[in-house]
């Protein structure tokens, strides 16, 4: 049996998209299959075409690749252009010469930019955005540009500022209408938008009709509008929406809309049955889809279709979430409210510049559209509420205030969620697909991901995923082992709490009672580290010391050579400058490479075991303390000036900083713990990266927690303001107490916080409102850590017994030989 | 059977010098080797190279040890790899493993074995 003849002209990501399909679906076997492309290269991701400008390269967007089309069996016409269908003889010829007969034929021809007829519009360095030949050709134009102009100021108009910021030109948005996206937000939604983007430095020009493009003056161009304005430009970049590309339709005699558009019906099929058309050419219902998500459902419906399969194309969700320039913009079905008899509810933050507005039904029971700007949040949830009907709380208003006022937002449980609800807009799929994954094998987020595709597209259904997932699999009963390891069937929770209980002193006590087996490099710190935070003995006590990592048995960094790195205290980063010169000439004596660290210390490295008590000899004769900077521990308060100093400064940042961290110098805890404090709201000690922040205010101080830099960087939160110094340091021990109580073994704050029930606010009840009536025991723990302070260093200098170990050879005074060091400028580095 | 006759016991340190539940470094005839001490167990003490197959410094005194299944073990203090002492061998990567000697204590002394 020969095979059906297929030729699909075009192959944007909706005509990659297709293929895609056919192929997943097993229906390409039956077809032989001729593909147009008139770029010069295959498919790829125009909705990331921005990042081009920010690094990405066309490989990094690419979507087809030719080795994968070559698997596919896929002939490709790369770079030739059909321009010319005969639907009587069934074939299409190309611009090269070539003939192809089809029994079907798919046109995935796209859109191309509208260019408004102004005169002057045809003019050099007068570009469009959709291409990446058109990126080129902008990226060329802007080399001797200093000033660039959007004209539009819709979706696509934003992102192609985006890219002349990226570029590096000053960069203006010329839009016809009174406000930015017209289409997808309200006059207030637009208002914030436009105040937030001038303060990215782009500037807004709302209701202006360019009249004519001539010669400027000091620019290449000058666009004159109709009130008479003008503004001059070395570059202009038409992006005023786009228009179906349907020239070869038109000429081939399908039925066209008056507006432009291939008219198809709800299986995408064309006035021709054998002639589908989908993506941005098609016209449904009189509409055109401008999104890449409706485009995939035309695509599937087609590839169903010639499968003798049953999808239909019934219209789309147009909503949206995305970034612009760096701002959270969300738009959800009837934005502007012109539902009949639709309410409106609108919360708008101008400190914080966020705005939030739903349109709900005249009965108040379902959410009909939504507008967000400054602040994407809430949009997962209001998105679910309005694709699925969702009946809304019974006051509605909930839904976009703030989570301090009271109840706190609530947010739609996965559990609601009926199994139809869509949680990937982009490729489509349900509840009820990610269950089914679930149920045929996939254990995890990365196996739903594979199975359904689901969080592949854009990525923004990916927390709304992960929380279905983990709730599926946790009705599934999928249990996740919590033992500590091997030797102790114990959480680190229950450890601490059975230590401060029996009154544990030691691991060995703590293993007859509670383990078994010898105990391991992950139970040993685990409780080294909460004997710590419990009773806070020194650690070298001979019970302690082989408990310790070995940076904690040492009291110092081991490096990638097996020498150490030092590094003391300089608490809040003062330090005078004699004791400058002492870790300069420490440094120098030894040959130790010299670098400042991020938490405003000096870090001395490529120390020998038997060297460090002699260096700390010296640096604690100098009146130097460890820095802890080798534990799972509190180690340093970074801070800026301050009011001592600093023309800006509201409080004595550098004072608080030097009291919070000798109050908390060598306390242990799950994971290590850094803190700053700024003098002023400027921030320059960049607290809310910190686990405990503190920035100060006309009134007292603020105080942010939970935050941390690192692999995973997450902003502090603000858990309290205008504190007193008093009731500032309260609430970090509790905080602080409440952490090393219940949090897991290597949890950082962050994590710790955002897996308590309740997070930020539940913290706030056990902390400020003292729910639990715990708030005096942790501060007396804390107390008691306190009160138990001494520098671990000065207690092993003063001990001969505990300076035995830190010999290279017990048995030989020499160095290791094997450690081998160069010069790199000017410092001593490994070989 | 022979080879056992004509192992050679050579004194490396006091028995002092060892830190009970850990380990030290001892040097003998330019070869590094990480002493592992553990009083209260059946075989109390170990002997095996002090050089980190996987990160190549000489470093294995100084990691922690316990056991994995019954079976003393230390773990390297840079990437945390667990050796068998008893063998030597690497629990995660086969392909690399420790040397190990024959060791003993000798009244206050620690002697280890050699063929030569």
């Amino acid at each position: 049996m020969s095979k059906t003849k297929l030729v699909v002209i075009g192959n944007g990501m909706v005509g990659h998209h297709f293929l895609e399909t056919l192929v997943e679906r097993g229906h390409s076997d039956s077809y032989e299959i001729t593909v147009f492309c008139e770029e010069p290269r295959l498919a790829y991701d125009r909705v990331h075409l921005s990042s081009y400008f920010s690094g990405a390269s066309a490989d990094d967007l690419a979507m087809g690749k030719p080795e994968l089309y070559r698997q596919w069996g896929l002939n490709v016409r790369l770079g030739d252009k059909v321009v010319g269908i005969d639907r009587e003889r069934k074939t299409v010829t190309s611009q090269h010469g070539e003939l192809i007969t089809y029994d079907k034929l798919v046109l995935a021809t796209g859109s191309y930019p509208f260019v408004p007829p102004v005169p002057g519009h045809d003019r050099e360095h007068c570009l469009v955005y959709r291409t990446i030949e058109d990126l080129e050709a902008i990226s060329a134009s802007a080399e001797n540009a200093k000033v660039g102009v959007v004209v539009g100021g819709g979706l696509l108009g934003l992102e192609a500022a985006k890219a002349l910021t990226d570029l590096g030109l000053e960069t203006h948005v010329v839009e016809f209408a009174p406000r930015l996206m017209a289409v997808q937000l309200d006059e207030d939604g637009g208002a914030l938008l436009r105040r937030k983007i001038e303060g990215l430095g782009v500037q807004v020009h709302t209701g202006k009709n360019t009249q004519l493009i001539d010669d400027g003056e000091s620019h290449v161009h000058r666009m004159n509008f109709a009130d008479g304005e003008a503004l001059e430009t070395d570059l202009i970049l038409f992006s005023a929406g786009i228009r179906p590309q349907d020239e070869l339709a038109r000429q081939s005699g399908l039925e066209i809309g008056e507006r432009g558009g291939i008219v198809v019906n709800s299986s995408c099929q064309t006035s021709d049955q054998d002639i589908y058309a989908i993506g941005e050419c098609a016209l449904w219902n009189g509409r055109i889809f401008g999104l890449v998500a409706p485009g995939y459902s035309m695509a599937k419906t087609v590839a169903s279709h010639l499968a003798d399969g049953d999808e239909q194309f019934l219209g789309a969700d147009m909503s949206t979430k995305l970034k612009l320039l760096g701002v959270d913009v969300g738009s959800i079905g009837d934005a502007q409210g012109h539902t009949p008899g639709a309410l409106s509810y609108r919360y708008s933050d101008d400190a914080a510049e966020v705005y939030r507005r739903i349109v709900v039904s005249a009965d108040g029971k379902q959410l009909l559209g939504a507008v967000l700007v400054g602040d994407n949040s809430r949009y997962d949830t209001l998105l679910q509420y309005a694709l699925n009907g969702i009946e809304l709380p019974a006051d509605p208003a909930s839904l976009i205030l703030p989570e301090s006022s009271g109840a706190g937002a609530p947010t739609l449980g996965p559990d609601a969620l009926p199994d139809s609800a869509t949680l990937c807009s982009c490729l489509n799929v349900s509840k009820g697909q990610v269950c089914c994954a679930i149920d045929s094998g996939a254990i995890d987020l990365a196996g739903v991901k594979d199975a359904t595709k689901a969080s592949t597209g854009c990525g923004g259904c990916t927390a709304l995923l992960k929380s279905v997932v983990d709730n599926e699999l946790e009705k599934r009963g999928v249990e996740v082992n919590t033992d500590l390891c091997e030797h102790f069937a114990h959480t680190r929770e229950e450890l601490y709490h059975i230590v401060r209980i029996e009154g544990i002193r030691s691991f060995r006590e703590l293993l007859s009672k509670h383990g078994k087996g010898l105990g391991c490099d992950i139970c040993k710190p685990v409780a080294a580290s909460i004997l710590a935070s419990c009773w806070n003995d020194h650690i070298m006590e001979p019970q302690h010391v082989s408990l310790q990592d070995t940076n904690d048995t040492f009291m110092a960094n081991m490096q990638k050579n097996g020498t150490y790195s030092i590094v003391p205290r300089v608490p809040g980063g003062e330090i005078t400058p004699d004791k400058l010169i002492v870790l300069g000439e420490v440094a120098k004596e030894y040959g130790l490479y010299t670098k400042v660290t991020g938490g405003q210390r000096i870090d001395l490295f490529g120390a020998q075991l038997h060297q460090l008590p002699e260096i700390w000899q010296k640096l604690i004769d100098a009146g130097f303390e460890t820095g802890h900077a080798y534990g799972k521990s509190m180690r340093t308060v970074k801070s800026c000036v301050g009011s001592t100093w600093c023309r800006y400064g509201v409080q004595d940042s550098v004072g608080m900083a030097i009291q919070i961290e000798h109050r908390y110098k060598g306390l242990r805890a799950p994971h290590k713990i850094k803190f700053a404090v700024s003098g002023c709201t400027r921030e320059c000690a960049e607290a809310q990266s910190k686990d405990i922040g503190v920035i100060a205010t006309e009134n007292g101080w603020n105080l942010y927690v939970c935050g941390n830099g690192g692999m995973r960087p997450r902003h502090a939160d603000l858990f309290a303001t205008d504190l007193d110094d008093e009731t500032l340091i309260k609430y970090i021990d509790r905080v602080l107490m409440f952490y090393i109580k219940t949090a897991d073994r290597l949890q950082r704050t962050s994590v710790w916080m955002e897996n308590l029930e309740g997070g930020l606010d539940y913290l706030r009840e056990v902390v400020i409102d003292d729910k639990l009536g715990l708030g005096e025991e942790l501060e007396a723990q804390m107390a008691h850590i306190v009160s138990r302070y001494e520098c671990e260093w000065k207690a092993t200098l003063e001990d001969p017994e505990k300076l035995k170990r830190f010999r290279t050879f017990v048995n030989d005074d020499a160095a290791d030989p094997q450690i081998v060091m160069v010069q790199e400028r000017g410092q001593l580095r490994p070989a | 059977m022979n080879a056992k006759l004509d192992l050679k016991w050579k004194q490396l340190c006091a028995l002092d010098d060892l830190v009970p539940h850990s380990g030290v470094a001892a040097l003998i005839d330019g070869q590094q080797i990480a002493l592992f001490y553990l009083p209260d167990q059946p075989r109390p003490l170990y002997a095996v190279s002090n050089h980190d197959p996987v990160s190549g410094a000489n470093v294995i005194a100084r990691g922690l040890i316990g056991d994995l299944k019954g079976e003393p073990m230390v773990a390297s203090p840079l990437y945390k790899q667990h050796y068998r002492l008893q063998d030597g061998a690497c629990l995660e990567q086969p392909e690399v493993g420790l040397t190990t000697w024959p060791v003993r204590i000798n009244d206050k002394t620690v002697e280890i074995g050699s063929m030569d």
